[in-house]
């Protein structure tokens, strides 16, 4: 197992830098096959590690690799923790992962970086597993920031672009944000409990005092806020958008933005002890995911609409933590992985064969010219609407069953959301593969072509997935499920009565009226239409003014006192005052004028010849 | 216990090559292979002492390469070297950082004088490191001035005279309050055990004082190294400083000479006087917490690339001084490896500036614009120093600035929770700036400018090559220094809670 587990992870490592050291001018095959293949390899080993575990009596798995960093009582070892949280993140992070490298073959075919784009891609892959397969918090925070600087490079990719170059360090800034709560998260768990290793936070968590648990739950929770774009940090995702369309599926929608997540689940017996700290993220959680989902109405830009819906779906799992349902998280987070990597890739073919347009008023009719894109699109968008028996239908009500039994009022912000949801992404369906040609201006008149098949393979893959999804954890599937197998490793929530088998009957029955709601309601307002601002409110499409917002009392503020401190406070205030104490020494001191010269570089020959002086005495006194 | 002499070496080694330097002016190149050769004996020989270092000599305290010799006994004044855990990363980046500066900083306006001064501040720099007596200490400490102010009036920029006349004054007014602390320190351990007149630090550790002299002797203590390090606010000196000096000199000042300030802070004012912590402690936790955060809203505002590293030092120095005064080992010893890790990656930044301004002839951050186009090796190179900069875990700074907040936050948490803001500010002040100068659409003669040179992608080798490194194993070197710092904690803990 220890080798297993080094592997899958070195791989990718090994991958980036064979891919870094080759000749710039290699070809673009090689590169590809060479950065895919590494991660398809590592998936399979993800695969075999799997196996082994399942057979394994005992399911967590330490390997130590070496000592990293090992200073009194603070003891970090590079270590893993194979266990079945982590062996599940992995599965799913490599195995879209290789798809999505698969794809960005095609779709990054003759761009200018082509070679650096797979680099930073592997790096990606890397520092994801070792977030997720870390045996202690430092090494996941090692992955945590790490995936956050590929997320940097990957975002302003085409950095001569002002708005890409923005984003990308947005993006930083506000995940720097949230890793300041991750960082004072282990400083207090470390005060307290003298270990970072999972295994002894967990097993020396009661010794934390109330007070502090809920403070550590809070910190964590803000690094989430950052990572995973929740309400008060999302508005970096959207922005986001500016890096190449794989990136956005892989990092922006699949893998790294779900690692605020992970972290709760894995950090899920310390949220054991603070019900407080668990209402913070489930209103956290429920109100991102209806605010995302409202942004997600009125948003023009097809891969902004996609964005707005990732925001919101992590909302429905960190809704899910905040209730203790934190299988249901992991559920909703593959499966939305699989849905939502299949809606951006599928954005990524249209957009492809947009010649790069990206506005929904500028498509239209498209479900004639893309013979692959379209139904795998289709699946994509039954799944995420929650019709049954797509894999979203069972996994958002997982969530929601969850929700009902904690807390009414949350379950009915779940539910609206989920109208909305399936009202969005049926306007962005609609908007794109149905009614009027609207692309023709874009395209010149031709006729837009099918992706190629490393394109296309990726699609019909993960159109299967977002299909099937749901049997990983069917609700009648008991000892089969990914909840049984998960469950030794979560924390303890006392259990709310169950649901009667009546009671989930109707609670799948109203999803189901939600989505058709949704969906009927986006039809008969957008199969008519491309544009109308009665159903895209201005609000909604300025993102609720949040990002105004924020720079009127955050961004100008501060730059107006950064602004201040370099031209006023520095210069008069702290030299001014230094310049006075100066001037009153040198008028007390008229007197000594005469040896002043005023050249400064005289007193340093006087220094130097007076030491000189020193060591010829010295010298002499010796011998 | 090893011999002296590898000490005593390391002394002589650049002096001798500023002499055959300036003997070797008249052949072409002469005296700049000269001083190459000699810096490069130097760094040699400072990792065979480093490498050779054994913490447990025993009766030694962890000192090795250890000697005494009373030179001028009415004086005090002796020849008194030692090598210890605290002093061994300097040492080793003092030889370090004179090799850096010659291969990527060439200056070529008369170079026998300036490499003559490179060398004989490298020889006065390495003795207050190995000093192990105060007034010994206090003589190289007092002599790197003189270098150091004609490098930068020399061969600085513009306004090179203001800057070294206000570089001089200031570190010069700081270093009397030294000495008087010193003098007054020395005389009163004199009168308490008689014999002769000592400075030696294991000598004036044992001196018995009241509460309030201590405090005294701390704050003209602290005045001197504030001013070197530095810490807010006698800081103003430094980002003109840095900002005129020519490369070489900017290399040398904030890479090397600062550390001389924390230091002397750790080794004589915290070493010698642990009993005034309980006072001074959390004055000096405000100023580095200020200095972390007052240094990055400036670093935002500041107009150019010299100045921005400058102030950048100010809040990375402010990380450093919060570790030296924390009460903690782990932080102690972080503070330790960040003097290290800030020594090299601002060498690494000035060496990149320095590649800028030779090509720009400018270093102003209007001048400059989508230099990733043109030069993608310089842009990828200064990533590397600028993401170790940041903290970005598997960088060596990720390791120095983790170990002092998380060891602060043990003893003193609100400052290190303060602190931990400065992590949001480093990223905000350099990525904004990487992105004015590096991203965007190249124009005007940035369009055509050229990428980094095989001369200076080499001498960037060994600054990408640390930062990895002691990003991904930094234990060897913590293992090295562990001894002596855990010592000098444990002794500062004593005094504290008797």
């Amino acid at each position: 197992m220890a080798a297993l587990a080094t592997l899958i992870l070195l791989l990718p490592l090994v991958g980036a830098i064979v891919a870094m050291s080759v000749p710039r001018r290699a070809p673009e095959r090689s590169v590809g096959a060479l950065t895919t293949g590494v991660v398809g390899a590592s998936f399979a080993l993800a695969v075999a590690a799997f196996v082994v575990l399942l057979h394994h009596q005992h399911r967590e798995v330490s390997v130590h690799l070496f000592t990293w960093i090992s200073v009194g009582s603070l003891h970090v070892p590079a270590s893993l923790l194979v266990d079945p949280l982590s062996i599940t993140m992995a599965l799913f992070v490599t195995g879209i992962s290789a798809l999505i490298h698969l794809y960005s073959i095609g779709y990054m075919h003759g761009e200018r970086d082509f070679r650096k784009f797979f680099v930073y891609l592997n790096l990606f892959v890397f520092s994801m597993l070792v977030l997720v397969l870390s045996g202690t918090l430092v090494m996941t925070f090692v992955g945590w920031e790490g995936v956050g600087a590929c997320s940097y490079w990957l975002v302003s990719y085409y950095f001569d672009r002002d708005s890409a170059a923005s984003a990308g360090k947005k993006a930083f800034l506000y995940n720097r944000v949230g890793d300041v709560g991750l960082l004072l998260a282990m400083f207090l768990l470390f005060s307290r409990l003298h270990t970072l290793s999972y295994l002894g936070v967990f097993s020396r968590a009661g010794q934390l005092s109330p007070t502090v648990a809920t403070l550590v739950v809070l910190a964590l929770l803000l690094a989430a806020t950052g990572k995973s774009a929740q309400i008060p940090l999302f508005n970096w995702l959207p922005d986001a958008m500016e890096g190449p369309t794989p990136v956005s599926a892989l990092i922006h929608a699949a893998t790294m933005v779900t690692a605020g997540v992970y972290l709760l689940v894995r950090m899920s017996p310390v949220l054991a002890l603070s019900s407080s700290g668990r209402l913070t993220i489930a209103i956290i959680g429920g109100a991102t995911a209806f605010v995302a989902a409202t942004i997600a109405t009125a948003q023009r830009d097809i891969k902004k609409v996609l964005a707005f819906s990732t925001v919101s779906q992590i909302g429905y799992m960190v809704l899910a933590v905040g209730v203790g349902a934190y299988s249901a998280a992991i559920f909703l987070m593959v499966a939305h992985a699989f849905y939502k990597a299949l809606l951006f890739l599928g954005a990524g073919s249209v957009i492809h064969s947009l010649h790069g347009e990206q506005d929904l008023g500028r498509m239209g009719g498209l479900a004639r010219f893309l013979p692959l894109t379209f139904p795998t699109f289709l699946v994509a968008w039954l799944a995420i609407a929650g019709i049954p028996p797509f894999a979203g239908f069972f996994a958002k009500g997982d969530v929601l069953t969850n929700a009902y039994l904690h807390d009414k009022a949350l379950w009915a912000l779940g539910v609206v959301t989920a109208v909305l949801t399936a009202y969005y992404m049926s306007r962005l369906f609609v908007l794109c593969f149905r009614g009027d040609e609207r692309f023709r201006e874009v395209t010149h008149g031709a006729d837009p072509h099918e992706s190629p098949w490393v394109m296309t393979l990726p699609l019909v893959v993960l159109a299967v997935l977002a299909a099937l999804g749901g049997i990983i954890d069917l609700p009648w599937a008991h000892g089969r499920s990914l909840a049984t197998f998960l469950h030794p490793v979560l924390g303890y929530v006392a259990p709310v009565a169950g649901a009667t088998t009546a009671t989930q009957w109707a609670l799948a029955a109203v999803d189901v009226a939600a989505a058709v709601v949704g969906l009927a309601a986006a039809y008969s307002v957008w199969s008519s239409r491309s544009s109308d601002p009665r159903y895209e409110w201005p609000f909604l499409a300025r993102v609720w003014h949040w990002d105004d917002a924020y720079d009127t009392v955050l961004g100008r503020p501060l730059t107006r006192v950064a602004g201040v401190s370099e031209a006023v406070v520095e210069p008069r205030v702290i030299d001014g005052a230094v310049a006075a104490v100066a001037g009153a020494a040198r008028r007390s001191a008229l007197g000594l004028r005469k040896a002043q010269s005023g050249f400064v570089r005289h007193y340093a020959l006087a220094t130097a010849l007076g030491l000189c002086v020193i060591v010829v005495y010295l010298v002499a006194r010796v011998s | 216990m090893h011999s002296s002499w590898y000490l005593a070496a390391l002394l002589v080694v650049p002096l001798l090559g500023a002499l055959g330097a300036l003997g070797a002016a008249r052949t072409r190149d002469g005296a700049y292979r000269v001083a190459v050769g000699a810096s490069v004996v130097e760094l040699a020989l400072a990792l065979v002492v480093a490498f050779l270092y054994d913490p447990h000599v025993p009766g030694a305290h962890t000192l090795d390469f250890a000697t005494r010799h009373v030179l001028a006994a009415p004086f005090g004044l002796a020849y008194d070297v030692g090598l210890d855990g605290i002093s061994l990363l300097l040492v080793v980046l003092t030889s370090l950082v004179l090799c850096l500066a010659l291969l990527g900083a060439r200056e070529r306006r008369r170079e026998p004088a300036f490499v003559a001064w490179m060398l004989v501040l490298t020889a006065c720099t390495m003795g207050s490191f190995l000093a192990q007596d105060g007034l010994e200490f206090f003589v190289f400490f007092e002599l790197t001035l003189v270098p150091s102010y004609f490098i930068v009036a020399e061969w600085g920029g513009a306004e090179r005279a203001r800057a070294a006349l206000k570089f001089f004054v200031y570190t010069f007014t700081g270093s009397a309050a030294l000495l008087v602390g010193l003098i007054y320190l020395a005389v009163a351990h004199q009168n308490q055990v008689g014999g002769a007149l000592t400075f030696a630090f294991s000598a004036l550790a044992a001196t018995t004082l009241s509460h309030g002299t201590a405090v005294w002797l701390f704050a003209a203590f602290a005045v001197a190294f504030a001013v070197k390090s530095p810490i807010w606010p006698l800081h103003t000196w430094s980002p003109l400083a840095y900002a005129e000096a020519p490369t070489g000199g900017s290399i040398e000042l904030s890479a090397l000479l600062a550390k001389l300030g924390s230091y002397g802070l750790l080794r004589l004012a915290v070493g010698l006087l642990p009993l005034a912590l309980v006072d001074v402690r959390p004055v000096l936790l405000t100023l580095a917490v200020i200095g972390v955060i007052y240094g990055s809203f400036v670093a935002c505002a500041t107009p150019d690339l010299k100045r921005l590293v400058a102030y950048s030092s100010l809040a990375q120095m402010g990380f450093v001084t919060l570790g030296v005064m924390s009460g903690s080992a782990i932080a102690t010893e972080g503070a330790l490896l960040l003097m290290f890790n800030h020594g090299v990656i601002t060498a690494g930044f000035f060496l990149l500036i320095g590649f800028i301004e030779r090509r720009r002839a400018s270093y102003r951050i209007s001048d400059l614009s989508g230099l990733q186009g043109p030069a993608p090796v310089l842009a990828a190179l200064f990533t590397v120093v600028m993401m170790a900069s940041i903290g970005l875990p598997g960088l060596s700074g990720f390791v120095s600035e983790y170990l002092i907040l998380i060891g602060t936050f043990a003893t003193h948490a609100w400052w290190a929770a303060f602190a931990t803001l400065g992590v949001l500010a480093s990223a905000a002040y350099l990525l904004w700036a990487f992105q004015r100068v590096f991203h965007g659409r190249a124009q005007g003669p940035n369009e055509n400018l050229e990428d980094a040179r095989p001369a200076e992608r080499w001498v960037m080798v060994p600054v990408v090559v640390l930062v990895v490194a002691l990003g991904v194993f930094p234990q060897p070197v913590l293992n090295r220094i562990a001894p002596s710092v855990h010592q000098l904690v444990a002794h500062e803990i004593a005094a504290v809670h008797p």
